[in-house]
């Protein structure tokens, strides 16, 4: 259970302003000058030793990822910082109110990684359906440069940055960090080859720096508090604090902030009000986001929330979008409705993914009623394995995988199903 | 989209002709100019977004030729791209776009009795489409990422969240009433 005191998004809820005075009672703003002129080297280091782990969904270690950029930019190559705020993995809405509650949190943050990958320019890539929260930033943006944080000499650190915001204009695909920067330079959204790395080549062609919010956001109270401290939170690998949105069947759905590795029942119980009827009323859970398979009841027993604990169960954290559905789930109906989402966000670059998803959602509409043969659940199986792994992005591993789950831990309720159908039609005829 | 054409935007039946207002116009300079030089392509969403707000919250062909030619791109690019994203409206909607959220977290929290709800009372096409007297438009729309205030609609550019079917309800009757101010959400 994370100590009150080691919270950072103390304004979660939103029950104080987000505005710069708000911001700094809260101890945004407090010092950065001071965090800033340590240089990059000692930023990043910093960063590395606390562990901090990409919040975005993949986990890669934030540290890590800023060392792989150039140490001194060329003349005609401007490193960038690229901000991820399209939020739109399904059961995930955190970063949404870090944007609505808290942005100055964000832009200290934007600052910070500026200057640890000698950016002087960030984007930030705000879903286009976040207009009020895209509008809130915008006002906080202003603030800061009238305030004098961000811009030239931005905290009187003596290091420049330029924070644009940019809004999408619907695309799911578009979260993925190549897709981004395609949709940032005004074309579709279709994610580029990886290598090169973005690190190398990105936006316009020169290295950049794609983070989720959340893992940028965090980054001040790190350089504050130091590396240790948030080290000290949670579990080795899987380190400082997190937000969990808990939705779907529970008592009171809402963000919270824990402790990475708390145990997934403890969370939902403590923070949610528990599963709707009571935990004996739970069938499944889905812990990371859409993209992730998810579990049944027996493994949320037990199963605590972080990468490597999730891993180890077949799922993974993912967003930690944590989406709780109860007994009187259409379980098949609800995996169903996610390929149907895939189907429609897939970019149509890939065969695999774009044929794929809509024979997944195809096939799975008529396991919903039965209307099926039991030999087709490995059919079904076999296609997710055919788009898995052989698509440019995670898109299609994301498409795979929530119906992998769901046959790997339900098929006696695919094939009751079919059988059920079948008895009917058998009856009626 | 599905559902007739509201004869209000189409006049004499043919596209209206587009360009931005000189606010406006001021507006997109300053846009482009938030990117480095040279890199004007960068403004195309921001730039589709302003047009579609200008012209009734769709992109007619006259628009997007507009959009193309201000930022010296060709047609066929402007055009591809706008039918690449969900928020571009590429034919005419209703006033308010009432945009239901029907994926997992929202359906495990009712969503399809607000969808139900709002073909009722709108009366449109089992798939959504646009009122004959023009004033709104259901669309489906993947996750509006606001998953823990299911059920979510947005409508234009809003968020409603904790709907049930009767305060969508009051809520539609609403806006049928007083125009074209939205209410404000909750929070």
């Amino acid at each position: 259970m994370l100590a009150p005191a080691d919270a950072i998004f103390t304004n979660l809820q939103g029950l104080e302003p987000g505005s710069l005075d708000a911001a700094r009672r809260r101890g945004v703003w407090d010092g950065t000058s001071s965090l800033v002129r340590r240089g990059a080297e000692a930023i990043i280091k910093e960063v590395l030793d606390s562990g901090l782990r990409g919040r975005g969904g993949a986990g890669f270690p934030t540290g890590r990822k800023w060392s792989f950029m150039p140490k001194v930019p060329a003349p005609d190559r401007p490193h960038y910082l690229v901000v991820n705020a399209d939020e739109s993995e399904p059961g995930t809405c955190k970063d949404r109110d870090i944007l609505r509650f808290d942005p100055h949190r964000l832009l200290e943050g934007i600052l910070c990684a500026s200057a640890a990958i000698g950016a002087r320019t960030a984007f930030v890539y705000v879903r286009g359906e976040f207009y009020a929260e895209a509008q809130r930033l915008s006002r906080a943006l202003d603030e800061a440069k009238s305030a004098g944080l961000l811009g030239r000499n931005a905290a009187g650190s003596g290091w420049d940055c330029e924070v644009v915001i940019h809004r999408g204009a619907g695309a799911y695909i578009c979260g993925e960090e190549t897709a981004l920067l395609e949709s940032l330079e005004g074309k579709k959204g279709q994610p580029r080859c990886k290598p090169p790395f973005p690190a190398e080549i990105g936006l316009y062609g020169c290295p950049t720096i794609i983070n989720n919010v959340e893992t940028l956001a965090v980054v001040p109270e790190i350089l504050r508090r130091g590396s240790a401290w948030f080290a000290g939170i949670g579990k080795p690998r899987n380190t400082g604090t997190k937000l969990f949105c808990l939705s779907g069947h529970v008592n009171r759905p809402r963000n919270v902030e824990e402790e990475m590795g708390l145990p997934l029942r403890e969370l939902i119980e403590k923070h949610a009000g528990g599963v709707r009827g009571g935990w004996d009323n739970l069938l499944a859970v889905i812990p990371g986001g859409s993209s992730v398979p998810l579990l049944p009841r027996e493994v949320c027993e037990t199963v605590s929330m972080d990468f490597d604990s999730l891993q180890a169960v077949g799922s993974g954290l993912g967003t930690a979008g944590v989406i709780v559905m109860d007994r009187s789930t259409d379980l098949i109906a609800a995996i169903a409705r996610l390929s149907r989402f895939y189907m429609n966000e897939s970019c149509g670059q890939c065969t695999p993914c774009r044929e794929g998803t809509g024979w997944l959602w195809r096939t799975l509409c008529r396991m919903v009623e039965g209307r099926a043969e039991v030999a087709e659940i490995d059919t079904l199986l076999e296609v997710t394995k055919q788009i898995e792994g052989h698509t440019i992005c995670a898109l299609g591993d994301a498409a795979a995988w929530p119906v992998q789950g769901l046959i790997r831990h339900f098929r006696p309720l695919l094939v009751e199903r079919i059988e059920s159908y079948r008895r009917k039609a058998q009856a009626g005829a | 989209m599905t559902g007739e054409s509201p004869s209000a935007w189409h006049p004499q039946g043919a596209p209206p002709d587009f360009r931005f207002t000189a606010e406006n116009e001021t507006l997109a300079r300053g846009i482009v100019g938030r990117y480095p030089a040279g890199r004007s392509a960068s403004a195309l969403l921001p730039l589709l977004d302003l047009a579609q707000r200008q012209n009734g919250r769709w992109l007619s062909p006259a628009a997007l030729a507009y959009v193309a030619d201000f930022l010296g791109l060709s047609p066929l690019k402007v055009r591809e791209v706008a039918s690449f994203y969900t928020m571009f409206n590429l034919e005419p909607v209703g006033r308010y776009e009432v945009q239901v959220c029907r994926t997992t977290p929202c359906c495990l929290c009712g969503a399809e009795d607000l969808w139900k709800t709002c073909r009722a009372k709108l009366n449109v096409e089992e798939d959504g489409g646009t009122t004959r007297d023009g004033l709104f438009s259901l669309k489906e729309v993947e996750c509006l990422g606001a998953c823990v205030n299911a059920p979510v609609v947005q409508i234009n550019d809003l968020y409603y969240e904790n709907l049930t079917p009767e305060t969508l309800n009051t809520l539609l009757d609403t806006l049928a009433a007083t125009g074209p101010a939205l209410p404000k959400p909750e929070r």
